[in-house]
């Protein structure tokens, strides 16, 4: 007990250094349990970018890229989904929904999506967090669209604004759709994934926009047109190197087209052109089953699907491939850490060294006044350890409190929830050595200063 | 190893030298030797001045004395025991219990009050507490009063002047009733005024205590006061360190 009350009392008249000591523990502290919060998040986040999607199916490529394009809009999609095959699976007693995805389309640099109510209805992300519009409705006819919240902040876009949209990825320029505007009628709440980068329109929009486009350049004055050449550079829809069977279907749309481009586009009612042909080409499909049981054999199917070569990948298999191939970021916070580590260790051992080697003097008078060892030892190491005990404590603190109060920021601004959650295997075992290594280090001036006394008798030279 | 207060008495009824050193030998090194002291004796009850220069092995002898440094050979004698034969913590437990010592100066724990740095080595050591006549509160009381510090109880130790401060020392050191006081230098700090003063007083408490007192110090001008005088360099035959 006096040991305890020696030790607080030291404290107390070292206010000042011992609370920079505890700070610099703390600090360190809270950087590495903050950088493997980020670190979880950033996984979590990745990972949660879709959810409770049980498959996505495009055409047969490269499963990575099948990811990238209709979960990250990024690249290019590698072909089309007949209607067909859309409508076979749709139709399939093992799916319970699904959401169409045409891509090509862009405006100012942001891609724009086809698709159909059940994107509204289907779509998850984090943990089955549904979509929800922040304004305004869902586009539910052929001339609406709805805004990502990252395209309306940035565009500055309201309820009511008129766009235009670009064929292909390119600049706005003669690849416009100028002939078709679109009006914003909605736009949705943010999601801190891919979703808030792109504008959302039906399919029937997509299709009335794309009628006499079918060679990937406008219908307009033929001098524009750079011919069958520069063709299938740039149009998704295309997919050059078709396999027969799509060519033939492709074929077949494409004449059918032809032979209605002659008809006024906004006289036309999308719908109607939809059914009547048999549905829209579209780029890749996600899907839920109605068991879980059944995905598996599903995935199966639809790889060997003999009608066109299709593939359906795992969402969330993909992503944790993904995330693995592009874990070297998560690695590079992992080396991170481990300084940090480091340097937290050396900072704490620095400051509570120098704290306690000006205690020689104070050492040696206990040591007169019949002061053993191990009241010494005991002296030192309970004031070491309790810095060391508090710094991990408010660095701890500092970190979950930053998070309750920063979380909706953070979130809003990147995109990025880190969500509350226990301290994982690593964070342990560093704060037990901090701990430790402030009861260890207690131990070495506590040593030098009985050595000291030995040396120097009782009277060091300090 | 307690020690009964007869145990003091030698068989013949004298009383045992506070400190008796026999054929004594210390280094720090194996071939160096600090001291070599074949005869040294502080008789029990007396004020002892040992003189020596600096460099003479002074502060070595005390750390001997004290039980902080073990002699490599010969016996070292204190208040009956020969501590070349007890082990660390029993050499730490009879300083504690049995001594008091007085530094040159800076004698305090800083964030301690006087009250409590003179009570420090009671509350350390239950054997020390148990050697006080009355309750530490009235024992600390009537000693501070010898001293003429009692008004200073309160105070901080950086609150006081050197000579206040030596005399919260000779407190710490003469509180529970030590048979042996060790002083080493304790008014180096002081002028010659205020030396004066705190030996009277130091003389005067010791007195009161029954403690024999071993005052070491380079000034040979205070040698007179004592009832002995040794001379270090005169017993120690090792050779004197640059």
């Amino acid at each position: 007990m006096l040991t305890l009350d020696l030790a607080r009392r030291s404290l107390r008249n070292r206010l000042l250094p011992s609370i920079l000591t505890v700070l610099s523990i703390a600090f360190s502290v809270a950087l590495l349990v903050g950088i493997e919060n980020i670190r979880n998040g950033l996984r979590a986040s990745f990972t949660g970018t879709i959810s409770g999607t049980d498959l996505i199916v495009g055409p047969q490529a490269g499963s990575i890229q099948l990811l990238l394009y209709s979960v990250f809009g990024m690249g290019s999609p590698t072909g089309n989904i007949s209607a067909e095959a859309y409508e076979h699976f749709q139709n399939h007693p093992a799916v319970a929904w699904t959401i169409p995805y045409a891509l090509g389309d862009s405006h100012r640099g942001y891609r724009v999506i086809g698709t159909t109510q059940d994107f509204y209805e289907h779509f998850r992300y984090r943990g089955g967090t549904p979509l929800a519009l922040a304004q305004g409705d869902r586009a539910r006819e052929a001339r609406d669209v709805v805004l990502g919240s990252e395209v309306a902040e940035r565009l500055e876009y309201d309820l009511g604004e008129r766009i235009v949209v670009t064929h292909g990825m390119g600049a706005p320029g003669i690849m416009d759709h100028d002939d078709m505007p679109f009006q914003v009628v909605g736009i949705l709440e943010r999601t801190g994934t891919p979703v808030d980068r792109a504008l959302y329109m039906t399919l029937e929009g997509i299709d009335a926009m794309h009628e006499g486009w079918e060679d990937g350049v406008p219908p307009a004055p033929p001098s524009f047109a750079p011919g069958g050449e520069g063709s299938a550079e740039d149009d998704y829809y295309a997919a050059p190197p078709t396999p027969p069977s799509e060519t033939d279907a492709h074929d077949h749309d494409h004449d059918h087209q032809h032979a209605e481009a002659q008809t006024p586009v906004g006289a036309q009612d999308p719908s109607d052109h939809a059914h009547d042909h048999g549905g829209t080409q579209i780029t890749s499909f996600f899907l839920g089953t109605t068991s879980r049981f059944e995905m598996l054999s599903l995935q199966r199917e639809i790889n060997e699907y003999r009608g066109e070569p299709l593939m359906a990948i795992a969402p969330g298999i993909a992503l944790a491939e993904m995330w693995r191939s592009v874990g070297y970021a998560e690695d590079g916070l992992k080396i991170v850490s481990f300084f940090v580590v480091i340097v937290g260790l050396l900072g704490m051992l620095v400051s509570l060294y120098t704290a306690l080697d000006a205690r020689r003097r104070e050492m040696a008078i206990f040591r007169a006044l019949g002061a053993g060892p191990r009241r010494i030892i005991g002296l030192l190491v309970v004031e070491s350890g309790f810095l060391a005990l508090m710094g991990a404590v408010i660095g701890v603190a500092l970190v979950y409190g930053s998070i309750l109060l920063f979380q909706g920021t953070v979130e809003a601004r990147f995109g990025l929830l880190i969500p509350i959650r226990p301290l994982g295997s690593l964070e342990w075992l560093y704060l037990g050595a901090v701990v430790a290594a402030g009861f260890f280090l207690g131990l070495i001036p506590a040593a030098k200063a009985y050595r000291n006394t030995l040396t120097d008798g009782l009277s060091p030279r300090s | 190893m307690t020690n009964a207060e007869g145990s003091d008495l030698a068989p013949d009824g004298a009383r045992v030298p506070a400190v008796e050193l026999r054929q004594l030998r210390f280094g720090y090194r194996p071939g160096t030797p600090v001291l070599q002291i074949d005869s040294l004796i502080v008789p029990a009850g007396e004020t002892v001045f040992l003189h020596g220069p600096s460099g003479s092995g002074k502060t070595t002898l005390l750390g001997i004395i004290a039980g902080v440094l073990k002699a490599d050979r010969g016996e070292a004698l204190v208040l009956g025991k020969d501590l070349t034969r007890l082990g660390g913590s029993d050499r730490d437990q009879l300083r504690g219990e049995r001594l008091g010592y007085i530094f040159q100066m800076f004698n305090l724990i800083p964030y301690l009050s006087a009250f409590d740095n003179i009570t420090l080595p009671c509350r350390m050591n239950p054997r020390r507490m148990k050697r006080l006549d009355g309750s530490l509160d009235s024992e600390t009381r009537a000693l501070a009063r010898t001293l003429e510090i009692e008004s200073l109880l309160d105070a901080r130790p950086g609150e006081l002047s050197v000579g206040q401060q030596q005399r919260v020392a000779a407190a710490r050191a003469l509180l529970g009733r030590p048979e042996l006081v060790v002083a080493d230098e304790p008014t180096s700090a002081l002028d010659a005024d205020r030396r004066e003063a705190f030996l009277g007083l130091l003389f005067e408490s010791c007195r009161e205590a029954g403690a024999t007192l071993l005052f070491v110090s380079h000034d040979r001008s205070l040698e007179g006061r004592f009832d002995r005088a040794l001379s270090l360099p005169d017993v120690n035959r090792a050779p004197v360190a640059a």
